[in-house]
């Protein structure tokens, strides 16, 4: 069906493998996220490791044509190294002219800029804020430019299809998704199959994108279009043998929240109020209902934690979920689920603030919110995770924790991680561990707040169980009977058990481990959440080059996994690279007050770049 | 027990002995004022309780915050005195997990129509399988007599010196423009009604709203004297009976007309003072009728008590359909996590 062109012959450049940067931008209107989707799909079958970055506006659909409108998707691929999105673009795709404007800083010099040069007219240079069309004026001269009349060509090839002038222009996204394909020797079976079945209905429409992209690839067949040489051959991946699929954060945690509903045979009740970016999760998790998975639509977000703290109170596996603001209003409730010992799970997929703040860009400056954000002391666990296929194993490890330690847990996650996508080898569900829910209590001598002297857990007696009758409040118990107290020395006993707890979650935790770099000398960097893939990278190259850094990231942020003083002071310097102003660092310089810490940090909304980290830790290197 | 719909029946664990309030009464000593309407409430309740037989262990009583709100402590069920205004939304969650369970929400004025205004309104809207009664005292108790917003206007209270000028909600009204299909009204002096409508709203499967007017002997002592006033009571209130006249006065001499289709309410002489079918017959199921009733009030008409609109429909277990309890197994999660495209490395095959 397909007419395939013979690929470009890479193999006499077999010595200048490297990743390639490629980056799609045009208007929130031009589906840039599906093609984006789309390459991911096939880099992916194609055997390259990947990440990707998708950069969209927060408006819906801002005027067309205008800077605030466009809408960016990133993708670094190549082999086994390949963390983060990538720092510089090699390849810039730009459908108009406000695209380029806002894009082209990305681009390296020399990269490769291919431009519609249809959409470089009067209007959309006018809309951009061009004075003049940058295509013409040579200040494009630093860059490899190819100016083709991509709308044109997607018109002449997908209007024999059948379809109208306007719905054949719509197809240009994949026209020079074709041509892209053909640069990097991409198969594009996977994404023709895909619009037939997107279009089944529509079958005309299919046929014109996949002429569209037809087109595109054969152009780069017979202009020979390459991308610059140094990526000529971008190399496979050599992953792990298993089976493979392609893993966003939100993925992740919608799957490692059905996984620990499989695990501890638990009902999910996932409860959440809408809200960017993580409303993606109760979108996943309510496709699953008909696999026994829950999911409610609460009013707000104060009845989205009550909801789920009432679902654990009735023996389900009670988790919420929002982002930013929503987690400032579930507050209160965070402090009765600590106060009732009831296990929850509240996922905070951070983004840009303070209050509405940047709601599709990323900041890790929730973590305050998240140790500290409760009245009265109410100390609980506060995991992050790391990635996409981190946040699967991440969100199992706080059920866990909260099933076995009856108290809520908070993982946090971000707008990066949730949104970019990775390989992800697929775990041996067999191979997983259960997550024991205790059931045998004794209702001779029963009451709610008895300890398990291991766990300090009290009993997790449900509704409906005979001879367990309880009352839960938010109300101060006395530590013996659970009745009302208001004795002081109860209070302070009651303060100190919740404290105690997390003592012993800490023991069951894993100790802290330098997973990249060197194990010992100049300096460490500590990371935490979205930030590993850089990081990681960084270190692992400078450690290449031979200097003694070592990289600690750290899942666990409350409790503190043990032996971390131990790993710092095996280090000249700790530098704590964060996406906020420097809120792990203020945790960590309190309780390790004769550390070195400094702070590396930014907080623009964007993630940091492999290149940021490797100049920072340069500078104490040297 | 509390089941219209067979297939959602509670598991039958055998015939259940006779219990009486005592069996659903705590060893916790009850704090509230001496003379608080609280403690006729809460013997009604007891006394609903033993009467419906469910077990002890299958009730649930979800509290906010208030002096209501001490509920849980003194009923032996399960029970959680949770968070200011949030009761409904934790039933909800309870009532999800578990939807075999007897859920009753106690929450005041202050609870359930303020901080808690949003919980309620969608808990009646998605018709929660949840007996939700609200004490109304038309004050704030327990933070010292402010004014609620279930107070008249120009209440003078602490927070409002010179007379609180804001308009008071009407509970019933509420309850049904939020779409509740049981909404009743009772007071805690009257022990002859108020546990005849607790019973019918436990029955009744899908949220139940019962207000119940009460006196706070401290803050707000003489509120609704109109239903506690022996000498007026009679005449200033309506007991409503589906499928009977609307009959009232101490000499049952006076009815309510409704003249429609303007939808007023006027009161008309019965007996030897007037003819009797002039005089509307309640009909539970009539919103047009409901809205008049919940609406009616001093000087010129008297309030209505009982069941002002009862029509069932799906509760939320059922409307969800994803009642079953069924939960994802290893063989699902599986399945779960290979779905869409997935490529292969290598021979082996982790699955």
């Amino acid at each position: 069906m397909l007419d395939q062109p013979t690929p470009p012959d890479l193999s006499d450049n077999a010595a200048a493998q490297g990743p390639a940067v490629i980056r799609f931008a045009g208007d929130s209107g031009d589906g840039i996220q599906t093609l984006g989707a789309e390459f991911t799909k096939s880099s992916a079958l194609t055997g390259h490791g990947f990440m990707t970055f998708p950069d969209f506006p927060a408006e819906i659909r801002a005027p067309a044509g205008t800077t605030f409108g466009v809408s960016a998707f990133q993708i670094q691929i190549g082999g086994d190294r390949v963390k983060t999105h990538g720092d510089t673009v090699d390849v810039l795709v730009a459908l108009n002219p406000a695209a380029l404007k806002t894009n082209l800083s990305a681009l390296r010099p020399g990269g490769l800029l291919i431009a519609d040069a249809d959409a470089f007219a009067k209007r959309g240079l006018e809309k951009a804020g061009y004075a003049a069309n940058p295509l013409e004026d040579g200040s494009l001269d630093g860059y490899r430019l190819e100016a083709i009349e991509i709308s044109r060509l997607t018109r002449e090839a997908a209007l024999p299809e059948g379809v109208t002038k306007k719905e054949a222009e719509t197809a240009r996204n994949f026209w020079a998704l074709g041509l892209v394909y053909w640069m990097f020797a991409q198969d594009r079976t996977p994404t023709a199959a895909w619009l037939k079945s997107k279009f089944a209905k529509r079958p005309e429409i299919a046929a014109a994108n996949t002429a569209a992209m037809d087109a595109g690839h054969t152009y780069g067949d017979v202009t020979d279009m390459a991308p610059p040489p140094r990526l000529r051959a971008v190399a496979p991946a050599s992953p792990r043998p298993g089976t493979y699929r392609t893993l966003t954060g939100i993925d992740g945690m919608v799957l490692g929240l059905a996984a620990a509903s499989a695990l501890s045979g638990l009902r999910l009740h996932y409860c959440s109020y809408p809200i960017t970016p993580a409303s993606a999760i109760l979108h996943g998790l309510a496709k699953l209902g008909g696999e026994g998975v829950a999911t409610f639509q609460a009013e707000d977000e104060i009845a989205a934690a009550t909801a789920a703290i009432g679902a654990s109170f009735a023996g389900g596996l009670g988790v919420t979920g929002t982002s930013g603001p929503g987690m400032a209003l579930k507050a209160e409730a965070l402090g009765l689920a600590t106060a009732a010992e009831l296990p929850l799970i509240v996922i905070d997929v951070q983004r840009a603030g303070p209050s509405t703040g940047m709601p599709t860009k990323v900041e890790q400056a929730d973590l305050n919110l998240a140790l500290h954000g409760r009245h009265g002391e109410a100390p609980l666990p506060v995991f992050a995770a790391a990635g996409p296929g981190d946040s699967f194993e991440t969100v199992i490890e706080a059920a866990r924790t909260a099933v076995t330690f009856m108290t809520p847990v908070i993982v946090l996650s971000d707008a990066y991680t949730a949104n970019a996508a990775e390989p992800w080898r697929l775990p041996d569900v067999d191979a997983l561990a259960d997550i024991a829910v205790d059931r045998d209590i004794d209702p001779d001598g029963f009451h709610p707040f008895r300890r398990d002297a291991e766990t300090l857990a009290r009993p997790w007696a449900v509704p409906g169980m005979t001879g367990l009758a309880h009352r839960l409040g938010g109300i101060e118990r006395s530590a013996g009977s659970g009745h009302i107290s208001y004795d002081p020395d109860n209070h302070q006993e009651m303060t100190d058990l919740r404290a105690a707890k997390l003592d012993h979650i800490r023991g069951a935790l894993p100790p802290a481990a330098v997973t990249a770099g060197t194990d010992a000398g100049r300096v460490l960097a500590v990371g935490w959440g979205s930030t590993q893939g850089a990081l990681k990278t960084a270190v692992e190259d400078l450690a290449a080059e031979g200097h003694a850094v070592g990289h600690l990231h750290l899942r666990h942020l409350s409790p503190l996994p043990r032996g971390l003083g131990e790993i710092f002071a095996l280090y000249d310097q700790v530098v704590v690279a964060e996406l906020n102003s420097g809120q792990l660092r203020g945790h960590l310089q309190g309780l390790f007050p004769h550390v070195s810490f400094r702070g590396l940090n930014k907080v623009t909304g964007q993630p940091f770049t492999v290149a940021e980290i490797d100049a920072a830790l340069r500078e104490d290197l040297s | 027990m509390n089941v219209m719909n067979p297939d959602l029946a509670a598991p039958d664990t055998g015939a259940t002995p006779e219990l009486t309030a005592r069996d659903f009464t705590t060893d916790q000593e009850v704090r509230w004022c001496p003379g608080c309407g609280d403690y006729a409430i809460l013997k009604a309740v007891r006394g609903v309780l033993a009467e419906a037989g469910r077990r002890p262990d299958d009730v649930v009583f979800i509290s906010g915050i208030g002096c209501a709100a001490r509920f849980p402590y003194y009923l032996a069920s399960y029970g959680f005195h949770t968070i200011h205004g949030r009761a409904p939304a934790v039933a909800t969650g309870v009532k999800m997990a578990n939807p075999d369970l007897d859920v009753w929400v106690v929450g005041g004025d202050g609870d359930f129509l303020s901080i808690g205004g949003n919980h309620l309104m969608h808990a009646l809207r998605r018709n929660v399988d949840l007996n939700l009664i609200m004490p109304n005292n038309a004050v704030y108790g327990l933070t010292k007599g402010q004014y609620s917003p279930a107070s008249a206007t120009g209440m003078r209270s602490p927070s409002s010196p010179s007379g609180s000028v804001e308009a008071p909600v009407n509970a019933a009204l509420l309850a049904l423009g939020a779409g509740a299909r049981f909404i009743a009204r009772s007071a805690d002096t009257l022990q002859d009604h108020l546990p005849g409508v607790l019973k019918a709203a436990q029955a009744h499967r899908g949220a139940s709203f019962v207000e119940i007017l009460q006196n706070c002997v401290v803050f707000n002592d003489g509120a609704f004297e109109a239903v506690r006033d022996k000498g007026l009571t009679a005449d200033r209130t309506l007991r409503l009976e589906h499928g009977k006249p609307m009959i009232f006065g101490k000499d049952r001499d006076k009815g309510i007309a409704v003249d429609w289709p303007s939808g007023t309410a006027r009161v008309v002489p019965v007996g030897d003072g007037g003819p009797v079918y002039d005089v509307t017959v309640h009909d539970q199921t009539n919103l047009a009728l409901a809205t008049i009733l919940a609406r009616m009030d001093a000087p010129d008409l008297p309030l209505a008590l009982g069941v002002l609109y009862h029509v069932p429909a799906d509760d939320f277990t059922a409307q969800r359909g994803d009642a079953p309890r069924r939960v994802i197994d290893r063989v699902a999660l599986t399945g779960l996590l290979s779905a869409g495209k997935t490529w292969t490395v290598g021979e082996t095959d982790a699955a």
